[in-house]
């Protein structure tokens, strides 16, 4: 299944990617999972999404968890705490 | 209710008179506006970036007006947030509130720029005489947010 990945901030600059399309296994799929099969390219993503980074998440524009399902078609976003204001 | 995430600045006074303009209901108006300041954590800022998730960014701030609106008696309100690059002294941020009396005017203005900092998908990305640096999110945004949870 295909989900729409966007990266932002530090993030997108580390990773050198501000969105990318993906192909994941199966028909469902989780925000860990999706991180997972990105950090496995290793090098700058393997360091960028490592489970010692503090990361924040949504799909399809609102807020979500790591174990958050995720479908063929969803937007997904990976990115650091927020800052503005 | 209005709410802008532009590049341009904004008109402080002439959006706090638009606030619920001609309605006899409001006894009250808050405001407030954020600045970029010259200096954060012991270095020099020349000048800072903001960067966003467009279409996230408009639909979380809808989401913290919304909560704000069953919390408190709130009759209209504005927010506007700048983008792209800004520099000391500039404005970017300001938050207008129209209630029937000053406590719901003050504590919604509060509560939604305390929101604000912690959940709108917004980065700020300093230039210092040291080079360029992201802008880390801070532990007393987390707690300014977490008080209002049992408010």
């Amino acid at each position: 299944m295909k989900v729409k990945v966007f990266f932002f901030a530090a993030l997108r600059e580390q990773v050198g990617v501000a969105c990318e399309d993906i192909d994941l296994p199966g028909e469902k799929s989780t925000i860990a999972a999706l991180r997972s099969h990105l950090a496995a390219r290793g090098g700058a993503w393997a360091s960028a999404l490592s489970d010692k980074k503090l990361l924040r998440f949504a799909v399809n524009q609102d807020v979500a968890r790591t174990d958050a399902t995720l479908k063929a078609g969803d937007e997904v976003a990976f990115f650091p705490p927020v800052t503005g204001g | 209710m209005k709410i802008l995430v532009q590049r341009e600045d904004f008109d402080c006074g002439a959006e706090i008179e638009q606030v619920a303009r001609g309605n006899p209901k409001v006894g009250a108006v808050a405001s407030f506006v954020g600045l970029v300041r010259d200096v954060n954590e012991d270095a020099a800022v020349r000048t800072m970036t903001l960067e966003h998730y467009p279409g996230m960014t408009e639909r979380s701030i809808a989401q913290i007006v919304e909560e704000a609106r069953t919390r408190w008696n709130v009759i209209d309100c504005t927010v506007i947030h700048r983008i792209g690059e800004l520099k000391p002294t500039d404005r970017i941020v300001l938050v207008v509130v129209a209630s029937g009396h000053r406590g719901d005017a003050f504590a919604a203005c509060e509560f939604i720029m305390d929101y604000l900092k912690t959940r709108a998908p917004f980065w700020k990305k300093e230039q210092t005489p040291q080079g360029a640096r992201w802008v880390e999110a801070r532990a007393v945004d987390d707690e300014a947010a977490a008080r209002w949870k049992d408010k």
